[in-house]
């Protein structure tokens, strides 16, 4: 059984997708498609299963899609066609209280700038998943505190967001992800805005919590050197497209086109 | 000269529409009116039955809470006590009555008008020329139809106060939303929340700083108001400035100017205290 499927997922951006078809279908760029129709690509027929409890790498460039991909798995974005199955159910058919519950209690998610409320306390923001669910305050911030504790942040509960440091700031947005117990967690470059010794900590973070918690974690990022440290597999993306799936001794292996073999270079700094 | 054929007058039409208007529905309006002057007049009792020394405690008070700076407690506070050496203590609280309400209702109406100004593209396109029409037309061709459906005084002066003050707020609540921290939002979507819990929990809190500063542009027009306000019979420091005006008393005049800017200055001041944001880390 696979975690998440997405199943031909493609998402058009423009008032008349359908004409964009065929000019998919003869092979036209992006960017000649833009140009002619005013239509703007985002993705095009990307199928992928990820399995449970795997850490799944999405790569690729700036414009890749990537990030519009992972938020088609909970919703944030409609796809234009395609489906996206989470342990055998259709997100996309879903009505809006079933998704709403969806996001509550079955996938979670962390941000690039983190995400959290600046007029509320670390321990708040920490709590506010279970404070949209109507847990009890008390329970709620019992709970929060005891997740700010396995992230390293005992101590900082009364503290403001912005008082913390960046690395700081994202253990709080990683604590927030965690408290619902969603058995799947999307993260979206979550180490991006981090300084490079924070950075190597949290990935470290991560992949020790990866390891005690058993979740399925599907993680954008564009940097080679940060998925070939955590992920079991990964998926590059160009121009919208699905490039090739892998382990990482796969595509350094036998890189399946020119785009591949760009990324793969970045694998082992140096080469 | 533009020819004289040509030219069409809908002024007739229009003081038919009013007279037939108020003969119709005078009588709802009149209703109307009294139950805001009845807020007014309640404000306004309170507001002169305090206790000077109270008024001024409770401004000190609130200008404390607002930037927790003692010194600037103090100076808000010798600014209310110069308007009471001055001796217009009781108009300045007839103004401050008549602008807390006007306010307030601005307020109660902008908020929810800078929302819908913020989601709806549409709402945007019908209310945006609203607005810009409610600050630019010269408030006496409202306040005329206004005091023949409300009568002279308080009412007609706070509806002209509310037109004139409320496009900020809906205005600067709706720049608020736009500029509120988009992944913070996508983050409270992104775990459930619904469009409500998003609205109140989420937006409107990062919204806040702007929407302060719309409350304190509101409160900084509506007191520019006072002296128009004062010429269709509403009491306060307006009505001084008039009579100074009016009599070539110069003095009585500069007094009771003096006494709106030491009054806008302690509302400027105080309310955009509230506006800015205080040094991050704990409270």
């Amino acid at each position: 059984m696979t975690a998440v499927r997405l199943s031909a997922i493609s998402k058009i951006y423009g008032p008349k997708p359908e004409q964009v078809w065929p000019l998919l279908a003869a092979g036209l760029k992006k960017a000649e498609i833009l140009a002619r129709t005013g239509h703007a690509v985002a993705l095009h027929e990307v199928s992928l299963d990820i399995n449970p409890g795997e850490l799944f790498f999405i790569m690729g460039r700036s414009g890749s899609g990537k990030s519009t991909l992972l938020r088609m798995i909970n919703r944030l974005i409609e796809p234009t066609t395609g489906d996206v199955l989470l342990d055998g159910d259709s997100v996309c058919t879903m009505g809006a209280t079933a998704l709403t519950q969806l996001r509550k209690t079955r996938v979670s998610m962390v941000f690039q700038h983190f995400g959290l409320l600046p007029h509320k306390s670390v321990l708040e923001n920490v709590a506010f998943p279970l404070n949209l669910q109507g847990t009890t305050r008390s329970q709620s911030n019992e709970r929060a505190a005891a997740w700010l504790a396995r992230v390293g942040l005992s101590g900082y509960e009364k503290m403001k967001p912005t008082a913390l440091s960046s690395g700081m700031q994202q253990r709080v947005g990683l604590a927030r992800a965690l408290i619902t117990e969603a058995p799947l967690l999307l993260m979206d470059e979550p180490f991006a805005a981090l300084d490079p010794v924070t950075r190597l900590e949290m990935q470290d973070e991560v992949s020790r919590l990866q390891a005690e918690l058993k979740k399925t974690i599907i993680l954008v990022s564009h940097d080679p050197v940060e998925a070939a440290r955590m992920a079991q597999r990964m998926a590059i993306l160009h121009e919208g497209r699905l490039a090739q799936i892998g382990t990482y001794a796969a595509l350094t292996a036998s890189p399946a086109n020119s785009e591949v073999a760009a990324f793969v270079r970045g694998f082992k700094p140096g080469t | 000269m533009f020819p004289e054929n040509l030219t069409i007058s809908i002024a007739p039409a229009i003081n038919r529409f009013i007279d037939a208007f108020i003969v119709d529905y005078g009588a709802g309006f009149r209703a109307f009116g009294n139950a805001i002057l009845w807020v007014i007049v309640t404000v306004e009792q309170i507001l002169r039955g305090l206790p000077w020394w109270l008024v001024i405690a409770a401004v000190a008070g609130l200008a404390f809470i607002a930037s927790r700076r003692i010194a600037f407690a103090g100076l808000m506070s010798v600014a209310m006590f110069a308007i009471g050496v001055l001796g217009l203590w009781d108009q300045a609280m007839q103004t401050l009555a008549l602008m807390l309400v006007a306010t307030f209702f601005s307020a109660i109406i902008g908020l929810p008008l800078g929302v819908g100004l913020a989601r709806s593209r549409h709402v945007s396109r019908v209310l945006r020329p609203i607005l810009d029409a409610m600050q630019t037309l010269p408030s006496f061709v409202y306040l005329v139809p206004a005091m023949m459906l409300f009568g002279l005084g308080k009412v007609p002066a706070l509806l002209a106060t509310v037109i004139y003050a409320m496009p900020p707020i809906a205005r600067l609540t709706d720049l608020g939303l736009r500029s509120a921290d988009a992944e913070a939002v996508e983050a409270a979507v992104a775990f459930g929340a619904t469009s409500r819990q998003k609205l109140f929990q989420v937006e409107l809190p990062l919204a806040l700083p702007s929407i302060m500063a719309g409350i304190n542009q509101a409160t900084m027009l509506a007191l520019s108001m006072v002296v128009v306000a004062s010429m269709i019979g509403a009491r306060g420091l307006g009505e001084e400035v008039l009579l100074g005006i009016q009599r070539l008393d110069i003095g009585r005049g500069a007094v009771a100017g003096a006494v709106i800017v030491a009054l806008a200055i302690v509302l400027d001041r105080v309310t955009q205290s509230f506006a800015t944001p205080r040094s991050p880390g704990t409270r």
